[in-house]
Parts: C-alpha cells; sequence; structure tokens
C-alpha cells in the first residue's frame, strides 16, 4: 500500500567547534544546504521533524522557522537521547507513509563544544545528614561510588562483558585500540570530521585513560555539528526533474526500537538487543541481509561500542565480533567497510546531528559522491544510532537507479 | 550512633547484604522501587535477598569523575547467582594487571564517614574472594 520514501537532499555542516554560531544558526546551515541539495524551498516541505537536546527550553523547530522560513506547517520537536536525530528523520518518513505529507525536513543539531562528561554527576548532601531519598532510598550520589553510570564507564563495561561472554583470552585493551586506529585512519579522507590525524597504535594507548579500557582517542569527541535532510514520496519525485530524480536515494528500511526488559539491564543498559531487533526488522522490510551491504555506518560512540555492534548488526556470525575485526573486514578495504566516515571517535559526536550525519556519510556514497574516500560502486547501505535510554535507529538506505 | 546504608537495598543486618523487589508473577528483580513491573507489567513484589558471592562479567576503570569521586575505582558488574549487580570493587588495585574477567568476589562494606549527627554511612561492593588483597 505505502509507497516509498526517499531522500531528495541532505546535508551535515562541519563538525567541530563553531563558537560564532549558535544553535540555530547550525541547524539553519544544515537545513537550508538540505533543501539546496534537493532543489527545493521551504516552501515545498509539508512537515518539519526537529531534534535537539542541549539548546534549552523552547521549541528548535520553531526557532529555526524564524530563520529559514515560517510555512504554518506541523512541526514535530523530538528528543531521544543519541538517536534523536534519526527519530526526527523518522518522524517526517512517518508522515509521508502515513499520506499526510509528501515532503518533508529533518534537522539535528547540537552544540557541545567544551561540554565534559555528559551524565554522571555527583550531588553533595547540602543539610550535613545522611538521608534517603529517591527511588533507591540514597543517601548520597551513586555514581562513582556504586559503580559507574558515565557514558565512558558504562560503554567499556559493554564491551568487555563482550569478550567475557565469548571468553576472549587476548589483549583487550590493545584491541580496542585497533578498532579506535581503524577509524582514525578512516577520517583522514573525511575533511568534515573533527580529527582528521591518523594516530598510532601507541598514541592511542598512550593516551590519557577516561575509562579502561577506552583512552580519550577512543571515545566519541564533543563537538558542534548539525545536519538536516529533506525526504520525499516516490509519488511527488516522480513530479521532480530527471536530475533531482537521478540523485534520490531510496528508503529501503527506517526503524526505531526500545529495550525490552531483560535481567540487569537496571544496573548496566542493555544496548545489544534492541539493536538486534532493530536491524532484523530493517532487514526484513527491506528484503535484504548484512551480506548485501557495501558499507555501514554504526554508533561507534566508544571504540568498545563498536565491537558489539558488529554482532549485533549481523554483519559476523553470532559471537564473531573479533574475529570479524581481525578479519579486515570492516576497514575501508574489506568486505564490509565500518565508519568510512571516521565514526564518532574522530568525526565527533553532536548528539542530535548524529543520527542525519550517518545517513548524510552513507547517501554521498550511494551517490557517487564522496570523493578520495568513496567506496566505488556502494549500492546498499546502513546507518545505525542508538541512544541510552534506550532508542536505537537503524535505516537502510539504497543507490539511485543507474541512469 | 547509627549505620545508615547507602541505598535502602544494602541491609546491614544480620549480615550485610542486597535486598531485591521481586516480581510475584515472573520473579524480574528491581533495586529500585516500580510501579509495575518492567518484563511482565505485574503490580505485586516480593522482598527477597540476593546472593553475596558472584562473578564479575565486565569491569571499567575510572580516571575521570565527578568532583568528590575518588579516581582511579573499579567499576564492575557482578552476576550474583543469576541476579546482575553494580558495584565497586573494593580491595584491590584499580590497575587491569589485577582485575579480571570471571573474577569471584564477595560483598563488602566501607565506610562513607559520619554525618552532623554522628550517624555513619555505609556504602558496599564487591571484595575478591581467594586473592592477596592489594590495599
Ligand atoms: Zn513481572
Amino acid at each position: 500500500m505505502s509507497d516509498d520514501v526517499f531522500i531528495l537532499g541532505i546535508n551535515m555542516t562541519k563538525f567541530g567547534k563553531h563558537p560564532d554560531k549558535d544553535t540555530t544558526d547550525l541547524g539553519a546551515e544544515a537545513a537550508l544546504a538540505a533543501l539546496d541539495d534537493g532543489g527545493v524551498t521551504i516552501r515545498d516541505i509539508d512537515v518539519i521533524g526537529a531534534g535537539n537536546l542541549l539548546g534549552g527550553p523552547g521549541g528548535f523547530g520553531q526557532m529555526l522557522q524564524k530563520q529559514i522560513g515560517q510555512t504554518g506547517v506541523p512541526v514535530y520537536n523530538v528528543q531521544n537521547a543519541c538517536a534523536t536525530g534519526a527519530t526526527a528523520l523518522r518522524t517526517a518518513i512517518m508522515a509521508i507513509k502515513a499520506g499526510e505529507a509528501q515532503m518533508g525536513l529533518a534537522v539535528g543539531v547540537e552544540k557541545l563544544s567544551g561540554a565534559g562528561l555528559l551524565a554522571g554527576g555527583t550531588a553533595k548532601d547540602d543539610d550535613g545528614t545522611w538521608t534517603p531519598s529517591g527511588r533507591y532510598g540514597a543517601i548520597t550520589g551513586t555514581d562513582g561510588r556504586i559503580g559507574t553510570v558515565t557514558m565512558p564507564g558504562t560503554f567499556a563495561q559493554i564491551g568487555m562483558q563482550y569478550l567475557h561472554e565469548h571468553a576472549y583470552s587476548g589483549a583487550e585493551f590493545e584491541l580496542f585500540a585497533r578498532i579506535s586506529q581503524k577509524n582514525h585512519a578512516h577520517s583522514t579522507l573525511n575533511p568534515l570530521a573533527t580529527y582528521t590525524e591518523e594516530l598510532s597504535l601507541e598514541q592511542i594507548m598512550g593516551d590519557f585513560m577516561v575509562a579502561y579500557p577506552n583512552t580519550r582517542p577512543m571515545c566519541s569527541a564533543n563537538c558542534d555539528g548539525a545536519a538536516a535532510a529533506v525526504v520525499v514520496s516516490g509519488e511527488k519525485l516522480r513530479t521532480l526533474s530527471a536530475e533531482q530524480q537521478a540523485r534520490a536515494v531510496k528508503v529501503r528500511a527506517s526503524v526505531l526500537t526500545s529495550d525490552p526488559w531483560a535481567e540487569g539491564c537496571q544496573v548496566l543498559p542493555d544496548v545489544n538487543t534492541l539493536t538486534r531487533r532493530a536491524a532484523a526488522q530493517a532487514y526484513e522490510a527491506a528484503g535484504v541481509g548484512p551480506e548485501d551491504l557495501d558499507l555501514v555506518e554504526l554508533h561507534d560512540c566508544f571504540a568498545t561500542a563498536e565491537l558489539v555492534h558488529y554482532d549485533n548488526l549481523g554483519l559476523c556470525e553470532p559471537g564473531g565480533a573479533v574475529d570479524f575485526f581481525e578479519s579486515g573486514a570492516p576497514y575501508r578495504d574489506g568486505s564490509t567497510p565500518v565508519n568510512v566516515s571516521g565514526g564518532l571517535q574522530s568525526k565527533g559526536h553532536p548528539v542530535s546531528a548524529t543520527g542525519i550525519a550517518n545517513i548524510w556519510e552513507v547517501c554521498h556514497h550511494l551517490r557517487g559522491e564522496a570523493g578520495p574516500r568513496q567506496i566505488e560502486g556502494a549500492r546498499l547501505g546502513l546507518a545505525h544510532v542508538i541512544g541510552l535510554g534506550s532508542a536505537c535507529g537503524v535505516h537502510i538506505l539504497e543507490a539511485p537507479a543507474a541512469a | 550512633m547509627t549505620r545508615i546504608p547507602i541505598v535502602d537495598y544494602l541491609v546491614l543486618e544480620p549480615e550485610p547484604h542486597l535486598r531485591a523487589h521481586e516480581c510475584t508473577h515472573c520473579g524480574a528483580r528491581y533495586f529500585g522501587r516500580r510501579n509495575a513491573c518492567a518484563s511482565c507489567g505485574g503490580r505485586s513484589f516480593t522482598d527477597t535477598d540476593v546472593a553475596t558471592e558472584g562473578e564479575v562479567e565486565a569491569f571499567t576503570i575510572v580516571s575521570f569523575a565527578a568532583p568528590g569521586i575518588p579516581v582511579p575505582f573499579v567499576a564492575a558488574i557482578v552476576d550474583c547467582d543469576g541476579t546482575t549487580v553494580q558495584g565497586n570493587l573494593l580491595e584491590v588495585e584499580p590497575s587491569p594487571e589485577h582485575v579480571h574477567l570471571g573474577m569471584k568476589v564477595r560483598l563488602a562494606t566501607a565506610s562513607l564517614g559520619e554525618d552532623a549527627n554522628g550517624d555513619e554511612g555505609i556504602t558496599f561492593g564487591f571484595a575478591p574472594i581467594d586473592q592477596g588483597s592489594a590495599s
């Protein structure tokens, strides 16, 4: 019944420090560039999905409209942790699939430069007494006293748990450092990444240890950035120019999941089950398998996270993530290139932008426009994001039909 | 002077142990209060004691934390006979040479110091079993 949905225009800003631009400036920059890329204007847009976490109160989508065009169309302001951008995109896609819109705009933006640890922090008692409060009757902050809830520590444990489950006996620190080394090597070809320097294993392992086994370059970089996409129904696309149709990327699957209950998820977030479910649903919707993918952008918020998602996305045999990595498969010249953009460890992770920026990277290759880092002949790609809490977005995208 | 546990699921008497809210329908266990069971939707819970010995199934050594938290410290996920528990590792050097996946541990407590009333806050963690304590 439902027609296909296509990405007509897409853009990501340079990730890094943008001290002279505010949240709305960055969002507007990406949105206007995405409209230009699609050859349309804000007057063609029927619905807007807008994602931002840290810009303060007030609807980011409406603030954006005041800069790029107040046309009166519905705006959905969304927040879904690190999956916020993917959620904004999926909101626009759902509106098209529901038949309520023919063309939608999704924008994700974050200003994070200089931000420290996300999550964590410990409140001190003010009155000088041990007084229980909250759902755990805690008398003081528990982070750092009863384990850790910071992102680096959480994802470190997630990677270590995978190694324990699969009885890994090698050098764990070096394994994860080499995954990071791969992504930093990939980043040298991406001018929009925050860090574009190749790092040696010694540099990565010798850097500041944030949460063993993740050193600083093995953690995603806090930075500023925005990304935006214009999506269009197949029906509408057929009325557009041949040039527009020739660059339109087909959305073969668009999936969002949350985490089902699992034993232990109350103390260590389970990022695996919801990713596995999202991947399975996406492969089924697209009618393809992981072996058909020409490239994957997955959510490597930490080096330890990348490893578990090889398995969660079905890129390897169950339990075979280490072998998959050691085989060279996820390198840009391997059988399933993963994070050829440099990943979040080098590209940076402006939270709400990430879920659209990953799709921009995949589209760039599928359109054959990725320049020196082009994966030759890429026809099918997958973009994955996960936000703790949790939310997981998976999109499978297909190259425009050959002219 | 009273001893006050850091969280209400740490029970100090007669011997320190953790107590979970267990769903009477499906057996899912929670340390925090729940309005209904996240696993099955059941609304009745019973208190149950958690095993005090377990195995480290994941750990990290945190060297960057909020002000007031001594670093580095070892945070771990411990499988206590089927119930997953989070806690710091105590009585062990915070270095990868001294901590390993699968190590056997037991519940242990430590003082958080006295408050203005002279009451002592007590936290918990896990200490290695059958290994030389380094600290
Ligand atoms: Zn239940």
